[in-house]
């Protein structure tokens, strides 16, 4: 034990080379006579090697683990994972062509939008409001205020700027029409079929309905009979027989036609649309069905196309009627709820009803 | 952020004498260099981060027992060399696994490297019976060992740092603690052979 204890130490001199040359002549000639130490000798060089080796390894793979800690793997993957390599090229590659082509896209699409009048194309364009412009016989202020001088008539004889039609909602004296019939009105007078005329004040107007309320206030007007008509409150059914009574000219004139569809204007649920030949001036005049109820106010019609005619539906005329304070009115408006012309022929039911249709004349 | 300066790719002779010189720095280039290839190499066959990280570091370590064993002459690239070492260690790795080989998606060229991967082997086993002997060898024991084969520390300093009151005393454990780790080396060894 002692001695291979001392022949080892030995052995490790000689291999660090820590003898003296003396000494390691000494041990080279041992080695040589005695194939057993030269054996044990070998043997240690090989297991020191290899404990070497050991830990060569692992101080390699200890540096390594610290440069890999140093690594940003998420960015490398990024890198290296082809399918995004790709798509981050291209994109990168392209995307200033790829936002000019976009921009241009854009400026052809908005251009040929512009030039086919898409975005002009509004409510105004189609639709045409049936108010009457009369221009006929333009007269001055002058002309105005000598008549007025001249003789105190029971309404000016101007014929007005402006004329609609409007029937009566109460035998007291209120009378509705559309609203753009008086809408920037500096005056409103109307006028019945025995040609009297009578003041008018707006009692309300509702612009989204289009129906304005007016009550005469004129000291000639005496109360009317009873009301031969009734409002109808439900939705009229298609293709139902109406006919409406206005004014497109001085004089009334009756139109015939039937309900075309549920829907106004461009799908408006306000209104009806119905086939009847309408002009400029029967603008709030009555819808009425063969029974003589009131179903809906004619407002205009679609100028491109024909027979398309629009009437607001009674429900909003009664739904607007529902929406006047009560202080704004001075006599209390009561709606006719019976119906007297429903057993008639419509000869006589426009006869009857001719005394609550009144021009509206617009000054 | 201004990325530190990107160690360029280090030409083979570089690194061949980095190797020799054992040389941090160009450690340090060489995985950075050619990291990023094996990533994308086991990436995109099945395997995750940390497999790359393992497939990558044992093929240096199979390029640096090949250098120090003053083998490896330039005439492969060391790109190609790397690549291949990673690409067989990764198919094996996934047959053993039993996963779905297929196609591997190759990237670079490639040359036959058994004859390195055998050595390894042979070399990976030494390495994995010496960790196991050095192991069951225990304190204090193993860092004598360590200290004076591997750390290459003179007998005065294991001396002082153990405190042992002469170097004899400390000749003597050492060679206990040599004898021992020959004996569990060789009897793990042994063992594996009669197997």
């Amino acid at each position: 034990m002692k001695s291979d204890l001392e022949l080892t130490n030995q052995i490790e001199a000689y291999l660090r080379g820590e003898l003296s040359s003396a000494e390691q002549a000494e041990f080279d000639q041992l080695r040589a006579s005695n194939p057993d130490i030269d054996h044990k000798v070998v043997e240690h060089q090989n297991f020191t090697k290899q404990l070497s080796e050991y830990g060569n390894r692992r101080q390699l793979a200890a540096n390594m683990d610290a440069i890999h800690q140093q690594l940003d793997i998420i960015g490398l993957k990024d890198e290296v994972l082809p399918k995004t390599v790709q798509i981050r090229n291209l994109w990168k590659k392209y995307r200033v062509n790829t936002a000019i082509a976009a921009s241009i896209a854009m400026i052809a699409v908005l251009s040929t939008m512009l030039s086919t009048g898409y975005f002009s194309k509004t409510i105004s364009t189609n639709y045409s409001a049936l108010r009457r412009e009369i221009n006929n016989i333009k007269r001055s202020q002058n002309a105005l205020i000598k008549n007025i001088n001249n003789k105190p008539v029971k309404g000016p004889s101007d014929p007005g700027h402006f004329g609609g039609t409007g029937f009566a909602l109460s035998s007291n004296g209120y009378v509705v029409t559309n609203y753009h019939v008086i809408k920037d009105a500096d005056s409103v007078y109307i006028q019945n079929t025995k040609g009297e005329s009578f003041k008018v004040k707006q009692v309300y107007v509702d612009p989204a309905y289009d129906i304005a309320v007016l009550q005469i206030v004129d000291p000639n007007f005496k109360t009317l009979p009873s009301l031969p008509y009734s409002f109808k409150k439900a939705t009229s059914d298609l293709g139902e027989n109406v006919y409406t009574i206005g004014f497109p000219r001085d004089d009334q004139v009756i139109g015939k036609g039937y309900l075309s569809s549920r829907t106004g204007y461009d799908g408006d649920s306000v209104a009806y649309q119905v086939d009847i030949p309408v002009n400029p001036g029967n603008s709030g005049g009555p819808l009425l069905d063969n029974r003589g109820n009131i179903i809906g106010i004619i407002s205009g019609k679609q100028t491109q196309s024909d027979g398309a005619a629009f009437a607001i539906k009674s429900k909003y005329l009664l739904k607007a009627l529902e929406a006047i304070p009560k202080d704004l009115l001075e006599d209390k408006l009561v709606l006719n709820k019976k119906n007297t012309l429903s057993n008639l022929s419509p000869t006589d039911q426009i006869k009857k009803l001719q005394d609550y249709i009144f021009m509206v004349k617009v000054y | 952020m201004s990325k530190e300066i990107k160690s360029s790719v280090p030409t083979d002779r570089e690194v061949v004498f980095g190797i020799l010189n054992d040389s941090k720095d160009m450690l340090n280039r060489l995985y950075k260099s050619y990291f990023p290839m094996v990533l994308q190499l086991v990436l995109t066959n099945n395997g995750n981060e940390d497999d790359a990280k393992d497939i990558f570091q044992e093929s240096v370590i199979v390029l640096y027992n090949r250098v120090k064993a003053g083998k490896f002459e330039l005439n492969s690239k060391l790109k190609t060399f790397i690549y291949s070492v990673c690409r067989r260690l990764w198919l094996k790795r996934l047959s053993q696994q039993s996963r779905n080989i297929g196609n591997v998606k190759d990237f670079e060229d490639f040359l036959s490297v058994d004859e390195d991967l055998e050595q390894h082997e042979e070399k990976d086993k030494q390495f994995k019976q010496m960790e196991h002997a050095l192991k069951l060898l225990g304190e204090p024991c193993r860092t004598i060992i360590e200290d004076y084969y591997i750390q290459n520390r003179s007998m005065q300093e294991i001396c002082e740092k153990f405190g042992y009151t002469n170097a004899d005393n400390a000749k003597t454990q050492k060679y206990k603690c040599l004898q021992r780790l020959k004996k569990y080396f060789f009897r793990h060894n042994n063992l594996k052979n009669e197997e």
